[in-house]
């Protein structure tokens, strides 16, 4: 039997009895369809997610001092002094002081993120402006009232004209020196992401009426460096406060494999249990197939009778099962690609179903086919000759 | 030079609990190339199985079957089922063609079955189907034919595998009489034309159209020799059987 053949009259059986098929086919078309939605979306959640790692610096270390005593600090200068003596492996530091602070333009309050942080934040994390300049080393020295703002409060505050304005944090006057971004250009700025507002950290230190400054944002220089860097300070940390209980070194690459590692987990988990209904359909396969073995019980007595040995029967049904597990397969890899373009917008992610996942799906739906028609078309093979030309 | 077919002292025994029935009991049958032979016999008679035997779809208990000169009984499955391919050619009562494929897709079935090469088993289907008279046909399916046509096309499959042996069992029981008939001449004109045949029927009056007759009972041959010697067509008197034969 050649191969063109079998798979001719396979899809011409498919054709004739289109109910039966699809029932038949049902448990692959929704195993498929579901492995495509949970990759796709898989996919996009992790890319949604690096990109915005790769927003908040890759290459960065976040340093959290948490001591109880107010004698064991850990300094600016110190840890400007680290970066300096490690020049190979940090790139950037900055202080990184959060301030509770009510943000007013005229009268008008707005809810904004007031971070306090050193001139060279643009080195550590991407700080794209639209307008003006970022902090100087010189309004950080000299504590001046600049502040850069995110292009939401430059929106809602100014028009998009707050270059140069003045906004009241708690009740200090500061001037608009720089304007960032909108997180996604695209779709504009949001309340949510573009609200910050950028003030030297000497000021916020002043704002908050504590020098402490417990939380330091480094830059490795590169992605080889990044353990030596984190070495590198933890080790000066040790020295500085005498126990690692009272420090934490945040490496945002090692968050990236362990958000990646979490993320791949659970699609492993959901691509099995989708797995589960591609073994129901295969097995669904394999009844059709034993049915159909039965139903041609004659022609299969003919074939023999005409020559055909055990293998030229087997692989008839074998191909026969694959076509129809493969045309199954076809068909979820559509409705699960469609699927995940669908469901993607609603829950915020953009659904990339890779060229791979397709192609190991459609693999898989093959598979499924040929493995549960194995018994069914050995079963035809081993068929008597005699028997099956006397069956009606 | 060998016979064509050659079985020798060939017994078919079948348990059935704890009897043995000899559907063939020590058979012999001698068939020489060219030669046109119907196997007559009432039901039970063992001819279903001597079919059987010959046609390399079964194995005898004992005895020898040589089919052209190489001992098939003792052949494997799939041995079989390349000796019946590469020599022998089936017609059947009920023309088992199938379905779903064409009339040339079920001619083209025993070169398929031996590896031909598209082209040649499009010619070979093709030439078959034009010996037959139904090229014209080639692309209906089986169900659109007339039961004549459908036998005719199943003729054909048997002859594209350009078979040592035809191999027609009942092959007009399905058939009007003058259909039959007609399949009966084409038969004889395949004959003349240096075909060995092998016919199996219980009917007498389609046996006297082979040259030769072979008449079995209870397993045995009780008869072989000329169709038109009139001891040929003598029923042997079986209790029970008699308004079976006709």
């Amino acid at each position: 039997m050649s191969f063109s053949q079998s798979f001719r009259l396979a899809l011409k059986s498919l054709r004739t009895s289109k109910m039966r098929s699809l029932l038949t086919m049902l448990g692959i078309i929704i195993g498929v369809a579901s492995v495509i939605v949970i990759i796709s979306l898989g996919d996009g959640m992790n890319n949604m997610i690096n990109s915005e790692f790769e927003k908040m610096g890759a290459n960065l270390l976040q340093v959290e001092v948490m001591s109880p005593s107010p004698s064991r600090t850990v300094k600016d200068e110190q840890m400007y002094a680290l970066a300096q003596e490690n020049p190979g492996l940090i790139a950037a530091v900055s202080p990184n002081v959060s301030v509770r602070a009510t943000v007013k333009v005229g009268s008008e309050t707005y809810s904004a993120s007031v971070t306090g942080v050193g001139e060279d934040l643009p080195v550590i994390q991407s700080v794209e402006l639209t307008q003006g300049r970022f902090l100087y080393y010189v309004d950080v020295d000299r504590m001046q009232n600049v502040c850069v703002i995110g292009a939401w409060i430059d929106q809602e505050a100014y028009n998009g004209a707050g270059l140069g304005q003045t906004l009241y944090i708690n009740g200090y006057a500061y001037t608009v020196v720089g304007v960032v971004e909108a997180s996604d250009p695209d779709s504009g700025p949001t309340s949510y992401n573009d609200n910050q507002v950028y003030i030297p950290y000497t000021n916020a230190t002043r704002l908050n009426g504590n020098a402490t400054i417990t939380s330091y944002l480094f830059a490795a220089t590169s992605d080889e460096t990044n353990t030596r860097a984190k070495a590198a300070i933890e080790s000066r940390l040790e020295q500085l406060l005498g126990d690692e209980d009272y420090y934490m070194v945040i490496s945002m690459s090692e968050m990236m494999s362990i958000m990646g590692d979490i993320t791949g987990t659970v699609m492993t988990v959901l691509v099995a249990i989708a797995g589960i209904s591609l073994l129901v359909g295969g097995i669904g396969i394999m009844n059709i197939m034993l049915v159909s073995v039965t139903e041609r019980t004659r022609e299969i007595g003919i074939r023999k009778s005409l020559g055909a040995k055990h293998r030229d029967i087997r692989r008839q049904f074998i191909i026969e099962a694959g076509t129809t597990s493969a045309v199954g397969g076809v068909i979820g890899i559509a409705l699960g690609t469609s699927l995940a373009k669908l469901v993607g917008p609603m829950v915020g992610i953009e659904a990339a179903a890779s060229g791979v996942a397709i192609g190991v799906a459609f693999g898989v739906s093959v598979a499924v086919g040929v493995i549960f028609g194995y018994l069914p078309a050995n079963k035809a093979a081993k068929l008597n000759p005699i028997d099956a030309l006397r069956y009606d | 030079m060998s016979h064509l077919i050659e079985l020798t002292d060939v017994y078919k025994i079948y348990h059935m609990g704890d009897t043995d029935i000899h559907a063939l009991d020590g058979v012999t049958i001698h068939i020489d190339r060219g030669e046109f032979v119907a196997i007559v016999g009432q039901s039970g008679s063992g001819k279903s199985t001597a079919m059987n035997i010959i046609g390399c779809l079964d194995v005898p208990t004992s005895g020898s079957y040589f089919l052209d000169g190489v001992d098939v009984s003792t052949m494997e499955d799939d041995q079989q089922a390349e000796i019946r391919n590469r020599t022998l050619g089936f017609i059947f009562q009920q023309y088992n063609l199938i379905p779903k494929l064409n009339v040339l897709e079920n001619v083209e079935l025993p070169l398929l079955y031996s590896g031909a090469d598209s082209v040649t088993r499009r010619q070979a289907a093709m030439a078959a189907l034009e010996r037959v008279g139904l090229a014209a046909k080639c692309k209906n399916l089986p169900s659109q034919l007339s039961g004549g046509q459908q036998q005719r096309v199943s003729i054909a499959r048997a002859l594209a595998g350009n078979p040592s042996v035809i191999l027609a069992d009942e092959p007009t029981g399905a058939l009007d009489s003058r259909t039959g008939r007609e399949v009966l001449a084409f038969l004889q004109e395949l004959n003349r034309e240096g075909n060995t045949i092998v016919l199996i029927t219980h009917d007498n009056s389609i046996a006297v159209k082979a040259q030769r007759i072979i008449r079995l009972s209870d397993g045995k041959v009780i008869y072989d020799g000329p169709a038109d010697d009139p001891k040929a067509v003598v029923q042997p008197h079986e209790p029970g059987e008699e308004g079976e034969a006709t």
